[in-house]
């Protein structure tokens, strides 16, 4: 994949982007070791579709985009606030 | 002998009008304007223009198709240039490679009869018995490797790649690809068009030289494609590869084209494949297309009177197209051609004799061919020698076969399986936007070919516009193009499958028969197909080769992978030039008048130290003493300025930060870390509270936007309703430290600066009437304050202290004062006294961690690290009169004589006149007061004696809050 097809900001070369990772969900506070270490160190790697992190560094902007790793093709753009979890603070 | 034609041939390339004069071997030779090197040498008789990778053999040209790697030259300037398509210059002094003591007498063409004893995998083999002796042998083989000499003294010629986008790309400008592009563009593509040869035209100019009505034609589509608006054409430009979303680097003469098409249609066609037979390397044996090449381009016969083999119809136009140049055709070995496609009556008119079922069994003569035994040949390629016959002759031509120029299709996700018919393989499948026409597609007809090519990008054209794409219209053709078996076994061998690497039928026979019998094996044991020429005349036949081996079919056999570059391309073309922006801190200017000796630090430019060129040490020392005796400024607008507003301003550094920031009061400031999920330190710096919703961040040189970009993306994560302001260009900034700072701070400034209202944190106001924010700094010295104010306000702050400052005893400091003063205080520096492992536990700055808050990024790794800490920041001091070499960062700490640890950092301290240091060392070390063992350069072990931190005596309360740069 040489060029994002982002769906909200047209075809842009990849370099403009810096990924950022698939988006995952930490687990919950009281999680146990094992459960945090698979969150930490493992990722799948499988092909298929995954909800990615892709920041647009001259806009500035967080995109997640659905991809499909099997044909590199990017599927749509998913809104931030599908993947938003509340953060407690006390 | 080689000789070039009085007759001017209707479309050749060289202008006969001027002539060139250059030098090949020292001896003087003259040429015309578009010949290349090759076709020059070959006018002036010149036919010996190259030896043998392996054993030294004469050879000369073969293709003249950017394929002869035998015929490499270097100049005094540049190397492994290829004579057959590398343009004459005038004044151009032109050498061989790979030969010692001129092409005639080369002392290493004796190698040739020694080949038996290096058969293949002969290197894997020898020289590594006795292993004293491999040096030896090492230093011997180098010297006789590899082809060129690269000029150290080169000058590099950086272009800039450029980009171009289109519709449609097409690759090859001969009948095929100027028809659709021409028929892509009418029909409202945009359309770049690359050839590799320096006019468009491609077999037309030399496979239907002698056809009045394709060259007419060929005319008017060249005229069309030059006036069309929509067809952007490169001639001497080289598709390089086939990369993802049709991105296809195009290498021309003044550097590399990046082209972003929307779809490709490859026109790329066939290449002509040799026949093997014993000396089928000696000059003068060529491939058929080669000889019309060289013919029709640039007028040059390339022998008087030559045998041909062939197993095609284009061998028959070839011999008959060469018959009519005036080349004596003496006779043709025919290895299976259909007999529709011999031309018979035209043969007997021309008096050309033809030998059905025969090969050309070997080619004589020592440098070049002076004759060919011709025999009956069987299926398996055995001749007949009772009934084989002598011919004399000066020139061999092969048309057996043909081998499609698939590398784009195959890298585009393309396939392509072998036709036994057309005895080639031939595209099978390949995306509706990479589309193959022409001969690439099996398409030798010529009106055939232009049907392929629109009905190719109507294809194109249906997929661009997101319609059904019409099915495959069939115009391959129904005949043989090649001999199945173009292989004639000999008792001596020497019957070539790949010329740049000398394998010969049995060497891949032999390899198969020590189990390197899958092509990939077979590949990499043999090196067939690993020359220059990336197995362009090899692969085919070597294929071919191991299929009868393993007794299966071409496509069971398989083949190797086509990865890009299509050719080879120069470093500095793929180089291109650097892009890279430097930049450059506000005060800048300043720093250069005061004599700044500058240095990268990351993509800034930041004084180093400032004076004279010879006194580095000399001036460090004073920078330091300078501040820890008066006062000293440094630029820091390099450091991340982030500014973090709105409701959730304190709860978005929270969950983004180790530290409390709820906290916070206005106007104070906390050393802030920030660690990734598994607990890995990746910033520090400084929040500071400005307001209820307002704070001011600060982060590391050259990590601001990493820092902002995370922030932003906790921002969405945690759906907070805060905003992230990188201002890291739009601010500059002044550290002002050393006990007389506040002196030459306090006159100049509205903020309170007393050490009782200010102990820590930010403040607002005025510094020298601009507007600026003023923050305690702790990082170089205990007394510390930092400045920012805008661009032009930092301009005039800096100019204002340096004046003011003068009575005072102030210096400007650079980065590497700087890094001897926080180390003297006892400071870390993320990423020098860290790496990618270290949790703020082994950094020593557990109390920056603050778990009372229930969430943050790395929190949960960090509850567990803390238990659990393997290794933590220690710091040491050296004696001041040790002997012994100062050890370096990365030096090993050794414990035990085993390794416990490194330096990460240490530097002669001016302040207390000895060595100073941190060491990351295992926890059992850290913990006992144990002294450290240093290992310096050649093993020499330094004591080093552990010590507190800050190394520098305390002169009162250590201020809090710190930023660094």
């Amino acid at each position: 994949m040489k060029r994002i097809d982002c769906p909200e900001i047209g075809p842009r070369p990849i370099d403009e982007f810096t990924y950022g990772g698939e988006v995952r969900r930490p687990p919950q506070a009281d999680a146990d070791t094992a459960a945090l270490a698979d969150y930490v160190f493992n990722r799948a790697g499988a092909p298929g579709v995954l909800r990615e992190w892709w920041h647009h560094d001259p806009s500035g902007r967080w995109f997640v985009l659905e991809r499909d790793t099997r044909t590199d093709t990017v599927l749509r753009s998913i809104p931030i606030t599908e993947v938003a979890h509340a953060v407690p603070t006390r | 002998m080689p000789c070039r034609r009085a007759e001017t041939g209707p479309r050749e390339w060289i202008d006969r009008g001027r002539t060139l004069r250059f030098t090949f071997e020292g001896r003087s030779y003259e040429g015309h304007p578009g010949d290349t090197i090759t076709s020059a040498l070959l006018a002036n008789g010149v036919s010996l223009l190259g030896r043998s990778f392996k054993y030294h053999r004469p050879r000369g040209a073969f293709s003249l198709a950017n394929h002869d790697v035998n015929a490499l030259f270097c100049t005094p300037q540049d190397t492994h240039i290829r004579g057959d398509v590398t343009p004459l210059v005038e004044g151009m002094d032109v050498r061989p490679v790979n030969v010692r003591g001129g092409l005639d007498n080369d002392r290493d063409r004796h190698l040739d009869r020694l080949g038996r004893f290096m058969p293949v995998g002969f290197y894997y083999k020898a020289f590594h018995r006795p292993k004293a002796l491999f040096p030896y042998w090492e230093r011997a083989i180098r010297k006789r490797a590899g082809l060129g000499r690269v000029d150290l003294d080169w000058t590099p010629d950086r272009r800039a790649k450029r980009h171009a986008h289109c519709d449609a790309l097409v690759v090859g400008a001969g009948p095929t690809g100027l028809t659709a592009a021409l028929d892509l563009a009418d029909n409202g593509c945009s359309v770049v068009l690359v050839d590799e040869n320096p006019h468009p035209g491609a077999s037309f100019d030399y496979a239907h030289a002698g056809d009045e009505t394709a060259l007419a034609h060929r005319d008017a589509l060249i005229a069309s494609v030059h006036a069309h608006p929509a067809i952007t054409l490169h001639t001497r430009a080289v598709a390089l590869g086939h990369y993802a979303d049709h991105l296809v680097p195009i290498a021309t003469p003044d550097g590399i084209i990046k082209v972003r098409a929307r779809g490709v249609l490859l026109a790329t066609g066939v290449i002509e494949q040799p026949a093997v037979f014993h000396n089928n390397d000696r000059p003068g044996v060529m491939l058929a297309s080669g000889a019309q090449r060289l013919l029709h381009r640039f007028g040059v016969a390339a022998c008087r009177r030559a045998i041909m083999v062939v197993a095609n119809g284009e061998g028959y136009a070839a011999a008959l197209d060469l018959h009519a140049a005036g080349i004596e055709i003496a006779a043709i070995a025919d290895m299976g051609t259909p007999k529709s496609q011999i031309p018979a009556a035209r043969l007997l008119a021309a008096g050309i004799p033809v030998h059905r079922d025969h090969a050309v069994h070997a080619a004589h003569g020592e440098s070049a061919v002076e004759a060919a035994t011709l025999a009956p040949v069987g299926a398996d390629g055995h001749c007949d020698l009772a009934r084989a016959h002598r011919v004399p002759c000066d020139g061999i031509f092969m048309s057996v076969g043909w081998a499609p120029a698939g590398q784009l299709l195959y890298q585009a996700g393309g396939r392509l399986r072998y036709d036994d018919t057309l005895a080639m393989p031939v595209p099978e499948s390949w995306p509706d936007t990479v589309v193959p026409a022409g001969r690439l597609n099996g398409v030798f007809d010529l009106d055939c070919q232009y049907e392929d090519a629109r009905d190719a990008a109507a294809r194109l054209r249906a997929a661009l516009a997101g319609e059904p794409v019409p099915a495959v219209a069939d115009h391959r053709d129904r005949v043989s193009h090649g001999a199945a078996w173009p292989i004639v076994a000999h008792a001596q061998s020497r019957n070539f499958v790949d010329l740049d690497e000398d394998i010969q039928l049995k060497d891949l026979e032999q390899a198969a028969r020590e189990g390197f019998d899958n092509i990939e094996l077979l590949k990499r044991f043999s090196t067939v197909g690993m020359g220059p020429s990336q197995g362009k005349h090899a692969n085919q036949n070597a294929i071919r080769i191991l299929a009868r081996i393993r007794d299966q079919g071409i496509d069971a056999t398989g083949t190797t992978t086509a990865r890009p570059m299509f050719h080879p391309v120069r470093l500095e073309d793929l180089a291109g030039r650097r892009l890279r922006p430097t930049r450059r801190s506000p005060l800048h200017d300043a720093h250069a008048e005061l004599g700044a000796r500058f240095m990268d630090a990351g993509a800034w430019l930041r004084p180093a130290w400032y004076g004279a060129a010879g006194e580095r040490a000399e001036a460090i020392a004073a920078e330091v003493r300078a501040v820890r005796e008066a006062v000293g400024l440094i630029d820091v607008s390099t450091l991340g300025k982030i500014e973090v507003v709105g409701p959730d301003a304190a709860r978005l550094l929270e969950a983004a930060y180790t530290l409390r920031a709820a906290d916070l009061s206005v106007g104070a400031g906390r050393y802030a870390l920030m660690v990734d999920e598994s607990g890995v330190v990746v910033d520090d710096g400084l929040i500071a509270r400005l307001g209820p919703e307002h704070f001011f961040v600060t982060a590391s040189s050259g990590h601001a936007a990493a820092t902002r970009r995370e922030l932003t993306r906790e921002a969405a994560i945690g759906a907070f309703e805060a905003w992230v302001v990188d201002r890291t260009s739009q601010l500059g900034s002044i550290t002002i430290a050393g006990p007389r700072s506040r002196d030459l701070l306090a006159p100049l400034t509205d903020v309170d600066l007393d050490r009782k209202a200010f102990k820590g944190g930010i403040r607002t106001g005025h510094v020298c009437g601009q507007p600026a924010r003023v923050l305690r700094a702790a990082f170089v010295d205990r007394v510390g304050f930092e400045v920012h104010a805008d661009v032009a306000a930092t301009r005039l702050i800096w100019a204002r202290l340096m004046d003011d400052g003068a009575a005072l005893g102030v210096r400007a400091f650079g980065v590497e004062a700087q890094r001897v003063l926080r180390l003297e205080m006892g400071h870390i520096i993320v990423g020098q006294d860290t790496d990618g492992l270290t949790d703020p536990f082994e950094a020593a700055m557990a109390g920056a961690v603050h778990f009372d808050k229930p969430v943050f990024i790395g929190r949960g790794a960090l509850a567990l690290l803390a238990e659990r800490t393997q290794r933590r920041l220690v710091a040491f001091t050296l004696p001041a009169d040790a002997d012994t070499p100062l050890p370096r960062e990365s030096h090993l700490v050794i414990e035990d004589g085993e390794i416990a640890g490194r330096v990460t950092s240490i530097a002669h301290s001016p302040t207390l006149g000895h060595a100073i240091g941190f060491a990351m060392v295992d926890t059992a070390l850290a913990d006992s007061e144990r002294a450290l063992t240093l290992r310096v350069d050649d093993g020499v072990l330094v004591r080093a004696t552990r010590a507190a931190t800050p190394f520098v005596a305390r002169r009162g309360k250590r201020a809090q809050p710190e930023s660094r740069s």
